[in-house]
């Protein structure tokens, strides 16, 4: 319901500052990007310049550190709509001994403070003596990525009606052709959107990286360690600017997509 | 079975299927005809729609065995039956359009794209939906969405057709009208229908013959007017039809000897208190309680030794013959004796 009673003047006044103290951080980081002083952030800038943005891009440890976070990003993203669609499908359809705490167990990676998942994995990673390599940063990644593409598939199935599928096998579609026709063209929208949000999770995850990383950098990473050292620094903010290009195109995307759903649970974290 | 005999559209012998404990249906036989209307009647949890989901294939019986065309169909899928189902809320794919829900059947089967779309404007032209190819079912009306249900069925040419109440969901007046097209689309196609409903009228209009379901057993299968005319147990004469049951005095009395009896409220006539009685009649004296108009018919409750009879009488021109008697009259009311029909006890 939709109240038709106006906000008054301290309302939107409150409103206003609200936004304003969550957004103007955004605008310095991106006022920054373009600054000719590269040791410190000094207001107003002295100059304008574009150069950060050539200087960023040849710097190879910039384009690894996003190369890595996109390789990431995409692998975990993939895992995460195979495994959680899968997941979502086995609880919508059937009723299993467990059922409910497998269902909690799948969302706790993002219900726990990453801090708690990113030990777990550390242990875990370190008492199997596996390496740390890129697999390790997309198990990691995964966990949360799955809870994400879990819960927006999830959503759309319980709006689905199960009479579908059976519909679909009497009239002469087998199981493969049923997933192709009927229950994938159901969930395409909720898929991408979780796809989405789940690689926009995973490319500015900071903490359970951290633990799974070993001595790789991904971009978020990178981003945290050149803020230590004084120079060239905006190309961080350049760098900044990118990731929120990145993350909030998809995040927009997936919003309008889901739009028309109201109880997708996209539980960003 | 004699040789002579057509094969059976569908048989059940000794079919039974459990839930846990629960014995959904229970040691089931029955044989429906090739070309028959044949409806499952019952009150919800009786059994008939998983008797329908085990001729489908969504169910497996826990024991006994399934005929289609006298073919076994233990463990086939229902992707491979020769049977398709009407959904109770329809069931249509919201992602494709009617033409495309009507086509699906075709598409599966890989029939070429011009004999899909000449099909299936044919089978939409059937149930009236000619031109409403590109629509989605989301805007069509419940009405509209049952007959589409309808042609997504029916262009497979299936063998056999199951409907799971179908007209559910649609109000009165529309359902009325929608059982004499099914029936009329039946005789059409000529095809064996299946119907499931918990709506005794809708099983007494349309079917050739009905089976009566109660805790995931048959009491009665036969024809509509051997069901209501003859019922066999008391559920039967309770839930197909409003009926009298007597025992005790009274079913001793009218029955003439003790025993469970039904007795149709329309089957019983009212006379003056001194009426002749005819030969081979049963009669009881009575006193008229309430009288409530019901239009075409009234109600009247009699009471008499012993208990109290339900009496519906037509309402003719000239008034009934409880016209003109008044609540606290006395009557004699009469029954043909092959009216008063003995039934079994049911649970």
């Amino acid at each position: 319901m939709r109240s038709n009673v106006k906000a008054g003047w301290g309302l939107k006044g409150a409103a206003l500052a609200g936004m304003l103290f969550l957004h103007i951080p955004l605008l310095i980081i991106l006022l920054y990007a373009f600054s000719i002083e590269e040791k410190s952030f000094v207001f107003p800038i002295p100059g304008f310049t574009t150069k950060w943005f050539a200087v960023a891009f040849e710097r190879e440890d910039v384009r690894r550190a996003l190369g890595l976070s996109i390789k990431v990003a995409a692998i975990a993203t993939a895992m995460a709509l195979v495994l959680g669609t899968l997941a979502a499908a086995a609880v919508w359809r059937s009723r299993f001994f467990g059922r409910e705490a497998i269902s909690l167990l799948l969302i706790l990676p993002i219900a726990l403070p990453g801090i708690i998942t990113g030990i777990a994995l550390r242990s875990a990673i370190g008492i199997a003596e596996i390496p740390f390599s890129t697999w390790t940063l997309v198990l990691g990644h995964a966990t949360f990525c799955i809870v994400v593409v879990y819960n927006n598939v999830l959503a759309r199935f319980r709006r689905t009606n199960r009479a579908l599928i059976e519909a679909s096998m009497d009239l002469g579609a087998n199981g493969f052709q049923t997933l192709r026709y009927v229950v994938l063209p159901n969930i395409a929208t909720a898929l991408l959107a979780g796809g989405m949000l789940a690689f926009a999770l995973s490319f500015d995850e900071v903490i359970v990286t951290t633990f799974t990383a070993g001595q790789q950098s991904t971009l978020p990473i990178w981003m945290l360690s050149e803020l230590i050292r004084p120079r060239q620094r905006p190309v961080t903010n350049v760098v900044a600017v990118f990731v929120i290009a990145v993350t909030f195109v998809p995040i927009v995307l997936a919003f309008y997509l889901t739009r028309d759903t109201h109880d997708v649970a996209g539980s960003v974290k | 079975m004699a040789g002579a005999e057509a094969t059976p559209a569908v048989s059940f012998i000794e079919v039974s299927r459990r839930f846990g404990d629960v014995r959904a249906v229970d040691n089931v036989s029955f044989d429906i005809a090739d070309g028959e209307f044949f409806s499952m009647l019952g009150p919800s949890g009786s059994g008939k729609t998983t008797c329908l989901r085990l001729i489908a294939g969504f169910e497996q019986p826990s024991s006994g065995h399934i005929k289609v065309h006298g073919v076994n169909v233990e463990g086939v899928p229902p992707y491979e039956r020769d049977v398709n189902t009407v959904f109770q809320d329809y069931a249509l794919f919201p992602h494709m359009s009617v033409g495309e829900n009507v086509e699906y059947g075709l598409m599966i089967r890989k029939v070429p794209k011009a004999e899909r779309r000449s099909r299936a404007a044919d089978m939409l032209k059937l149930v009236k939906l000619d031109g409403m190819y590109a629509r989605k079912p989301s805007q069509l009306s419940g009405g509209q969405r049952q007959r589409v249900a309808l042609a997504r069925a029916l262009i497979n040419r299936p063998r056999v057709l199951l409907l799971d109440e179908p007209l559910g969901a649609l109000d009165l007046k529309l359902r009325e009208s929608m059982q004499n097209e099914l029936k009329a689309i039946q005789r059409q196609v000529g095809i064996t229908f299946i119907y499931v409903t918990h709506d005794q009228g809708e099983a007494l209009s349309m079917s050739d013959r009905l089976a009566v379901f109660n805790h995931g057993r048959i009491e009665q299968i036969g024809t509509p007017s051997e069901v209501y005319d003859h019922p066999a147990s008391q559920f039967v004469a309770g839930f197909v039809g409003q009926t009298n049951l007597v025992d005790g005095y009274l079913g001793q009395r009218l029955g003439g000897f003790p025993g469970l009896y039904a007795i149709r409220p329309e089957r019983i006539r009212i006379l003056p208190p001194d009426g002749e009685v005819p030969m081979g009649m049963a009669t009881i004296d009575g006193r008229v309680d309430s009288i409530t108009y019901l239009g075409a018919t009234s109600r009247v409750e009699v009471e008499v030794e012993e208990g109290r009879l339900t009496v519906i009488e037509q309402n003719l021109e000239g008034g009934t013959a409880a016209a003109g008697r008044d609540t606290g009259a006395n009557v004699r009311l009469i029954i043909e004796r092959r009216h008063i029909q003995p039934v079994t006890e049911s649970q």
